[in-house]
């Protein structure tokens, strides 16, 4: 009876979804939509709100990629994944590429084979304490029971840091943030680990934020960016000038503003010219027309937008720019020319 | 002489195959058996030419690598420098330690509120069909949770302990905090030491040379005391007058035990405050009691739902021949009415055991590290093998499954009515 | 003659039973205080029953209903005196402001009616199978309805899942004309091959030319809109519909003569039913992409799905057979000696009678399946589950907790329970009949 209806989805579901041997870039350009991976909730970087709308920092990377791509922001599909799926959903091409706070690490670059399009946040792990505690750095953390979000590296460089620095822990594996900050504020545990921005967005939502603080120490690097499957280097080009595009608009000084403004002709700088296509065509060589980047910078603005709009300091998230400032301001954020 | 030809021989066409019941079967079959090595060649051709394509090929080298995480519930040394085998076998112990648990509190529960669903008392029986129906009808993991949540939120945290808001229980040797339950541990000042297996691999474990002497000593007791019942029995089958001998089979199991505790030098390590968390003692984390009490309230639910249908089932005649004997209405039921109710509850009841050890994969949403969190989670999420570890632990729950099906299997047909 | 004493010539009118034995007093008495051991039980009972709801009750009644946020909770909670929230009492604002959200998931909210619809029209197609008194007539839409409700839940065009029919409709002739011509056994090949042609070859290009003549249809909705309660029920529905003619083919293999059909499928059936489910979901949203063609691809919804019907089929077979092996021999017998061929046999005598006797265990292994329809959450499908985490993560709800779970449990509870009422009735009402 009812097999007819799942027959057919699957069969339309296989003929729709072609066979994908052609490039990413025709695949998505077929499809009229980018599948865009993200996490299935985490304020300030990817959530739905109640009409299912989807907004958040790594959200705008997702619809910056669209734009250049489609020429339209909306047109994206955002499949969320959890930490188990998401390697699986983008090596199996369920999803075009993955935004979703992941950290590059050799091993995820190497042996599960996935280009990193480079890093739209540096992040490290730290620790959140409440103040009554009484602890001021992580090394007098011996004994203590440890709030950890799993699914990311977090485990491991927990086991690494307290391994090195020779005290023992209680280890509390919590799947998501919203569990792991119930138990945390209950006293199941008496420090939360995660990454810096989490614990700051986390803080932020607390009943009484100053009662917790956040320790010194940060445990790890996390560079986290949009990745793609290793094999369609034009692809990846694609994604990671995209973000570079973003990155210089910045730099440069185009904003959502005037970037109509910069594109109608071009100005006196070489540079913001090359970037929005009024002069020579970068966009042809990646198999996109010349306004691509002007398309990704006026859907959401350029990186600092984008920052400030979703997790800055006035949000409720409230993170400073910090390593993420520009280079020019003393931070990390540094694109390679558009030359 | 001739022999006489076969008459399949002379006249067999193919067309026999298909109409000629002899055979059809046998063509039914070769074609089934055809179309699902054809599925099966379908599917491994598939996935070889995909693992190529993503350029993972099986392998299960990742086994021997560190695991590099840790896990706070374990029966056996570990720490992170130990592989992920050793991970997964801590988990897979976590995994049956539970299920065990879970298995005897549900029977338990579950008898004693089938038992009393039938009660003579209308609350009690309105209690417990409102108990029964509210288990039953609400998701399983939706349980794990709530249970989880409700501990969380209510049980003292270790820090109410040191400014007195909280106190220990039975002159401070039990703890109970919203991190887990800490209770006295028995410790042996002139113990024996462990009997380590299988060296420094990743299958390492010891056994505590106490708790064998002490088991040793303790069947050989009971072993003593039933040679003093027989021997009883035998004199009041012969005489008609019955030694009292409890005394005597008491001492028996008890004496030999207490000596040889007091040789071993038994204390016990109560748990202290040190830090931030007790500190000595044994420990069960909070994850693992929740996932103990939702799956024992869960299981029992239905348990007793099988166990009342088994206790209806029994004729009534049978309670109205114990009454009329004089026997007590407790006693009827259980010496009358379970033994018989059994044999139409344990069926019901082994698939009811292997509900609940598959339901105790749902230890993920609690953080208790279970196969499924560590082989399947962890492991899975850092190294990326999605098919090895998959397949591995569908394969284990498998046998799991199976061990627990067939030794219930031949309980049942140890117990079974032998009808003649 | 001795005069004889004094012979009552009329009954002495009953009297009423004692006080301590009658009316209120001695129903309590007879109850609940029978013997000392019972009022211990009903004095520990009714102790346990008041600190219950005198512990929830309060927090249960708390006039939060219009609030929009849980900060605002707060303020109303400690203006009236209550002590925070958590112990002070609920925040139904959450339950407000996202209860549709909680039902259908983000499908587009101008669009409900097409899930309340294909609901509303799911019970008119199972009416004649769950009641007697039903015209048999509505049968012919129950099997219509699987399209229906496809076409009302995921729209686009209406001529993919009519032409996916018209694939059964040709399944039909080609067994009936195999048969007539051929004898059932290249009947049987012919109903599975035609329609596979059709639907794997015929089908899309028929479907092109038919839209590009005719384009009818509604606004296609993705699968990753479905979420909530929606979901939850779309995926019981779907396992247990799409299991019933699975679970009936493992079945009757189970019982057959043929050992390799028979080991197969008992193979099937004791691997499905030996591993969590929960595993049979990692296998959905990690691998099964890895055992089909390279680049075929299905949305999570999909891949949930055809897990759930793989592992509803086995639990169903398990029912079906106990339904045959309830069947009295004779039936069988009766069956041969009519010379039946097997599939006659079993489509005219055998399968409407255990069919029937197992309903109820049908509908409780749907309630089971729905119930477990929970743990799609954990592999990142927003079901009520998962999206309580989803609300959770949105700062306004940051810090709720029991009420988002009170709420999906009330509604899962509503669901299952009447289920299992009816299928108590059920049980009845089979039982009179023998």
């Amino acid at each position: 009876m009812k097999k007819s209806a799942f027959l057919g989805t699957l069969a339309a579901a296989t003929f729709a979804a072609g066979f994908a041997a052609a490039g990413t870039l025709d695949d998505v350009k077929a499809a009229g939509e980018l599948k865009c991976g993200v996490s299935t909730g985490l304020a300030g970087f990817a959530l739905a709100d109640a009409n299912g709308v989807w907004d958040g920092f790594d959200v705008a990377v997702c619809r910056a990629v669209a734009a250049a791509v489609l020429g339209d922001g909306s047109k994206v599909k955002f499949v969320p994944t959890t930490g188990k799926t998401r390697f699986t959903a983008l090596a199996s091409g369920e999803i075009d590429m993955l935004a979703r706070n992941t950290t590059w690490t050799f091993s995820r670059d190497v042996d599960l084979k996935f280009e990193f399009a480079g890093v739209n946040y540096y992040d490290g792990q730290g620790f959140m304490a409440p103040k009554a505690l009484g602890v001021s750095s992580a090394k007098e953390l011996d004994g203590a029971t440890v709030c950890i979000q799993t699914g990311t590296t977090t485990e491991l460089n927990l086991a690494d840091f307290f391994r090195a620095n020779g005290i023992s822990y209680d280890p509390v594996p919590i799947e998501t943030n919203s569990e792991a900050q119930a138990q945390y504020l209950a006293g199941a545990c008496d420090v939360y680990t995660t990454d810096a921005s989490g614990l700051a967005s986390t803080r932020a939502t607390f009943e009484s934020p100053d009662d917790h603080m956040v320790l010194p120490e940060i445990v790890s690097k996390e560079p986290l960016g949009p990745l793609v499957r290793h094999g369609d280097n034009n692809w990846g080009d694609i994604v990671r000038w995209t973000l570079n595009a973003l990155i210089t608009a910045e730099e440069l000084g185009v904003t959502s503003a005037n970037v109509a403004q910069h594109s109608s002709e071009a100005g006196k700088n070489p540079e913001v010219n090359r970037l929005l296509g009024t002069e020579g065509d970068l966009g042809g060589m990646l198999g996109l027309d010349k306004a691509w980047a002007s398309r990704a910078i006026a859907v959401n603005g350029n990186y600092g937008e984008i920052f400030e709009k979703n997790i800055g300091v006035n949000t409720p998230i409230g993170i400073a720019r910090g390593l993420n400032a520009s280079w020019t301001e003393g931070g990390l954020i540094y694109s390679a020319p558009f030359r | 002489m001739t022999a006489i030809p076969d008459p399949s021989k002379k006249g067999f066409k193919f067309s026999q195959l298909l109409y000629d019941t002899r055979y059809r079967s046998m063509t039914i079959q070769i074609i089934a058996l055809f179309g699902i090595l054809l599925f099966f060649g379908w599917l491994i051709n598939n996935t070889a030419s995909n693992l190529a394509t993503l350029g993972k090929p099986i392998q299960f080298k990742f086994l021997g690598e560190p695991a590099s995480y840790d896990i706070n519930q374990r029966l056996l040394d570990y720490t992170s420098r130990d592989t992920h085998l050793r991970a997964s076998l801590i988990g897979l112990l976590n995994t049956l330690i539970l299920a065990f648990m879970g298995c005897i509190t549900a029977t338990v529960l579950g008898v004693a509120i089938g038992v009393m669903r039938l009660s003579k008392n209308w609350l009690v029986a309105r209690v417990m069909t409102l108990y029964i129906e509210t288990f039953r009808n609400i998701p399983v993991l939706l349980w794990i949770i709530i249970v989880f949540s409700i501990m969380i939120e209510t049980m003292p945290t270790p820090s109410a302990f040191r400014s007195g808001e909280a106190s220990m229980m039975l002159y401070d040797s039990i703890a109970i905090t919203n991190r887990g339950v800490y209770v006295p541990e028995p410790l042996f000042s002139r113990s024996l030491g462990d009997w380590n297996l299988f060296g420094t691999s990743s299958l390492r474990f010891g056994i505590s040379l106490d708790l064998v002497v002490i088991l040793i000593i303790l069947f050989g007791g009971i072993f003593a005391s039933r040679k003093v019942k027989k021997n009883a029995d035998k004199i009041q089958n012969e005489t008609g007058m019955r030694p009292t001998t409890w005394w005597k089979r008491l001492s028996l199991i008890i004496f030999p035990v207490a000596i040889i505790l007091w040789i071993l030098g038994l204390y016990l390590g109560y748990p202290e405050l040190k830090g931030f968390n007790f500190k000595g003692g044994t420990y069960m984390r909070n994850s693992l009691i929740a996932l103990w009490v939702a799956l024992s309230l869960y299981t029992a639910a239905f348990i007793a739902e099988n166990v009342r249908a088994g206790i209806q089932a029994v004729s009534k005649g049978q309670s109205e021949a114990a009454h009329a004997l004089g026997i007590s209405s407790s006693r009827t039921m259980s010496l009358v009415i379970l033994p018989q109710a059994l044999r139409i509850i344990i069926p019901p009841l082994i698939s009811q055991y292997l509900n609940l050890t598959k339901n105790s994969s749902l230890a993920i949403a609690v953080g208790y590290m279970d196969l499924t969190g560590t082989l399947m989670g962890i492991t899975l999420n850092q190294t990326g093998r999605e098919l090895e570890t998959v397949l591995m632990g569908m394969a284990v729950y498998l046998a799991i499954s199976l061990a627990i099906s067939s030794v219930m299997n031949w309980y049942n047909n140890s117990v079974k009515l032998v009808e003649r | 003659m001795v005069d004889q004493s004094f012979v009552r010539t009329e009954i002495v009118p009953e009297k009423p039973a004692p006080l301590s034995q009658a009316g209120i007093i001695g129903w309590f008495r007879k109850n609940m205080f029978s013997d000392i051991p019972n009022t211990i039980l009903t004095g520990v009972v009714l102790y346990i029953i008041f600190m219950v709801l005198g512990n929830i009750l309060p927090w249960v009644f708390s006039p939060t209903w219009n609030s929009v946020s849980l900060t605002e909770c707060r303020s109303i909670l400690a203006e009236i005196g209550r002590d925070g929230h958590g112990n002070g009492g609920a925040c139904w604002g959450v339950i407000r402001e996202r209860w549709l959200q909680l039902m259908f998931g983000f499908y587009p909210s101008e669009l409900y009616w097409r899930p309340v619809l294909s609901f509303l029209l799911l019970g008119v197609a199972l009416a004649p199978v769950l009641f007697d008194g039903v015209s048999r007539k509505i049968l012919f839409f129950t099997a219509v309805y699987p399209f229906v409700c496809f076409w009302l839940i995921w729209g686009g065009s209406v001529w993919f899942p009519i032409s996916v029919f018209i694939g059964f409709i040709i399944s039909y002739f080609g067994f009936v004309i195999g048969n007539k011509s051929a004898g059932s056994l290249i009947g049987v090949l012919a109903a599975i091959a035609l329609p596979i042609i059709w639907w794997f070859i015929l089908l899309s290009p028929i479907n092109s030319v038919l839209n590009s003549i005719l384009p009818l249809g509604s606004e296609a909705i993705e699968s990753d809109r479905l979420g909530g309660f929606m979901l939850a029920i779309l995926i019981g529905v779907t396992g247990i519909a799409l299991s019933l003619p699975i679970g009936i083919l493992l079945a009757l293999g189970r019982q057959s003569d043929l050992p390799i059909l028979k080991g197969v499928c008992v193979c099937f059936i004791e691997f499905i039913r030996g591993v969590p489910l929960i595993t049979l979901l990692f296998v959905a949203s990690t691998l099964l992409n890895v055992f089909l063609p390279p680049g075929s691809n299905f949305d999570l919804i999909l891949r949930v799905m055809i897990m759930v019907t793989l592992f509803a089929s086995a639990y169903m077979a398990e029912v079906i057979r106990g339904g045959l092996a309830a069947l009295p021999k004779g039936q069988y017998e009766a069956a041969d000696s009519l010379g039946l061929d097997y599939w006659k046999a079993q489509r005219l005598i055998i399968l409407p009678q255990a069919l029937k006797i197992s309903i109820p265990g049908i509908v409780s292994t749907f309630i089971g399946l729905f119930k477990d329809t929970t743990l799609v959450s954990i592999i990142g499908l927003l079901d009520p589950l998962g999206l309580s985490t989803n609300i959770r993560a949105d700062m306004a709800w940051n810090g709720i907790l029991w009420e988002l779970y009170g709420f999906v449990a009330l509604i899962f509870f509503i669901f299952c329970f009447s289920m299992s009422r009816y299928s108590m009735y059920l049980e009845r009402k089979l039982a009179t009949g023998h």
